[in-house]
């Protein structure tokens, strides 16, 4: 019994064996069959999914879905100034923060491109990396107690009349900014070393102005870092819930989104569309702007 | 070049075509609704050797489950929940056998028929459950018993005592213009909607012409008139808090002075040693309007894979002895009458009013709102209209 299950088996692996030798595609396919159709199905598919849930509505006492057709949940969505109030909030902080990182990240990671000793770098990028390791709850929480009343920016900025901004909008622009900076560092240091040397010299050569050589060269040939480092923070901005909920009193679109996943899915889902749709015209923006030219 | 982004066009064309197939397909089998039969257990079998519940932090807890695996044979798996909307999340996966629900959640388990009925006569100690927690609005649907009363409690109002004095003794400093904007930005309040019931409430007191009567049971004027207190108070909020840990910092870092809470913040915030003061109910004192507050129902799922040991469970965490535990560990009035000879602090019944109908009918516990108010209409504000509401107070 035991030694025909074994030839069984066998004969079993040596017909698949049979069946990929000599059908290259099959192999391919083969292959390629599980990380593809994890990314069909567990990714496009839950997206697809959603996209047809912000279609249904919702049994008011029960919460259960009911499966048909309506635009009520888009229609509250225009309809209601709350909700636009807080999705234009939400993307002009994503902006700033993208803004605000790119100016900040820019001349760290040029510096850690051109200036820095082989030793520096290494330092760099091990500070740069060192806070993502720490758990994202905790540098939150640690900015809750920077921003509060009687905190350590309200001792620092205190004595030249200042204050700290407290919980709010600005809280939730400064928390985002520092948390995101990583992500926009990195990418701009690793296009800007793709950059030769000799391209800086030669425009030095050529008698332009500093100024001239970082608009003309550098700027140019760094734009498609800079847009790549840019979709990370302006990306993680427009999805975050967590920062906005404990810095800060204002909603964000996932604030809304959160407050309404357990007693109306299909109009989370429709809210959920709002990212994604900000999202895509950003990155067609970023194509008009030639960003993935080089790429 | 040109063939091959035709055929590119072509493979991206066919992704979607596939896409929507796919969604189309999901989107029609959809979840068969549950077929469950909702028959009453007769008796209480052999336990199952596993019991799986969802719990408020706090409720399930080794002292009490070790002794329990140990007679039942039930081993207990739980898994910690922070609101009522995330229980009732949790509960459609249908992968537990109970949950420790509050009234704002335990209506819509019944009417998703996420939960079965309860026979109480399969539960010895449910005949020494305090009277007044028995067949409540929020654990008895069309008279048939959904659970197991576990304890109940009031939210509290906390000062800290350094900056507010007199000591309050009612609502008016945070909701009262005039009073509240003494502590303007300094003020913490509740971020649920079900917050809407706490202006409700102060409501109920100040302006009786408006005829309130149950705070969960607001008509479109009586929900205009709390949702406009609501947007008054939102300019003298420092901070809504959700999550107790955001509440305690706010409160030790002198960000907020007054607030609504739960017994948890204010014992971890006496204990950093933070001046505070509140108004529970072991100093005998609630707020003069009452105040809203809570009482929880054990509920058996309706797809229990082991219903034998929730059973078990129910019974168990209103023994006597165990009831009393649970009460002093967490804070709260225990909901059997026997455990008021177990606790450790024997004066603990009678500091957190245990035994006193008249000081609960002061509560008002939460419930989840309804369109359907009783009054045969269905002009009430429901759920979703508090949800909503929420969201554009905030802003």
């Amino acid at each position: 019994m035991a030694s025909e299950a074994v030839a069984e088996r066998r004969s079993v692996g040596h017909r698949l064996a049979g069946l990929f030798h000599g059908r290259p595609r099959l192999q391919v396919a083969g292959l390629l069959a599980g990380p593809v159709g994890w990314l069909v199905i567990g990714y496009l598919g839950s997206l697809a999914l959603l996209l047809v849930a912000a279609f249904w509505s919702v049994d008011p006492l029960s919460g259960l879905t009911i499966k048909s057709f309506t635009l009520e949940n888009f229609e509250s969505l225009v309809n209601e100034p709350v909700y636009r109030t807080i999705v234009w909030r939400t993307i002009k902080v994503a902006l700033l923060v993208t803004l605000t990182d790119a100016i900040i990240a820019f001349p760290i990671a040029f510096y850690m491109a051109k200036l820095a000793s082989r030793r520096g770098k290494a330092l760099l990028v091990v500070g740069i990396l060192l806070p993502l390791w720490s758990s994202y709850l905790v540098k939150v929480y640690a900015w809750r107690t920077l921003l509060s009343a009687n905190g350590a920016i309200h001792w620092a900025l205190s004595p030249i009349g200042l204050d700290t901004p407290g919980y709010g909008t600005t809280a939730v622009w400064l928390v985002m900014s520092y948390l995101w900076l990583p992500y926009m560092i990195l990418p701009i240091y690793a296009g800007l070393e793709r950059i030769p040397n000799s391209l800086i010299s030669a425009s030095e050569d050529l008698g332009a102005h500093p100024f001239t050589t970082f608009r003309r060269v550098i700027l140019p040939l760094s734009f498609p870092a800079v847009v790549a480092g840019s979709i990370f923070t302006f990306s993680l901005t427009l999805g975050d819930y967590i920062t906005p909920r404990l810095v800060s009193n204002d909603q964000f679109i996932g604030n809304v989104i959160f407050a309404n996943i357990a007693n109306n899915q299909p109009f989370a889902a429709a809210l959920a569309l709002v990212p994604i749709v900000v999202m895509i015209a950003y990155l067609l923006v970023a194509r008009k702007l030639g960003a993935f030219e080089h790429v | 070049m040109r063939r091959r982004d035709a055929n590119s066009a072509r493979t991206a064309w066919l992704v979607v075509a596939g896409l929507v197939v796919f969604m189309l397909v999901l989107a029609g089998c959809g979840s068969s609704d549950s077929d469950s039969s909702s028959e009453e257990l007769q008796k209480v079998g052999k336990g199952e050797g596993s019991l799986n519940l969802i719990s408020w932090a706090g409720y399930v807890e080794p002292e009490w489950t070790k002794p329990f695996e140990a007679k039942t044979g039930c081993k207990v798996s739980d898994k910690e929940a922070g609101t009522s909307d995330e229980m009732v999340e949790l509960m459609k996966t249908g992968q537990y056998d109970g949950v420790s629900a509050s009234g704002n959640a335990t209506a819509r388990l019944v009417a998703a028929n996420l939960v079965d009925p309860v026979n109480v006569d399969l539960v010895p100690n449910y005949k020494t459950v305090f009277s007044d927690l028995k067949d409540q609005p929020y654990n008895t649907f069309d008279g048939v018993n959904y659970g197991i009363p576990h304890g109940r409690g009031a939210n509290l109002l906390m000062w800290n005592s350094d900056d507010v004095k007199p000591a309050p003794d009612s609502w008016d400093v945070m909701f009262d213009p005039k009073v509240a904007a003494k502590y303007k930005g300094k003020i913490s309040a509740y971020d649920e909607s079900s917050y809407i019931a706490d202006a409700a409430l102060y409501l109920k007191f100040h302006q009786p012409d408006l005829g309130i009567e149950n705070p969960y049971e607001l008509n479109e004027e009586q929900f205009q008139a709390a949702i406009k207190l609501l947007e008054e108070q939102r300019a003298n909020v420092g901070e809504y808090w959700s999550e107790a840990a955001k509440q305690i910092s706010a409160f030790a870092g002198g960000d907020v002075m007054v607030g609504t809470t739960w017994q948890y913040q204010y014992f971890a915030l006496k204990g950093e040693g933070v001046p505070v003061a509140a108004s529970p109910a072991s100093q005998g004192f609630l707020p003069k309007e009452g105040a809203t507050g809570w009482s929880d129902t054990w509920m058996l799922s309706s797809s229990a894979q082991h219903p034998n040991c929730m059973y078990e469970w129910m019974n168990w965490i209103i023994e006597p002895k165990v009831n009393a535990e649970v009460a002093e560990y967490f804070g709260e009035a225990p909901a059997q009458e026997l455990a008021c000879e177990e606790t450790a602090n024997k004066n603990f019944c009678a500091e957190y009013h245990a035994e006193e109908p008249a000081f609960w009918k002061r509560v008002a516990y939460w419930e989840t709102p309804l369109a359907d108010c009783g009054n045969g209409e269905e002009d009430c504000k429901d759920y979703n209209d508090w949800v909503k509401a929420w969201t554009a107070i905030k802003g």
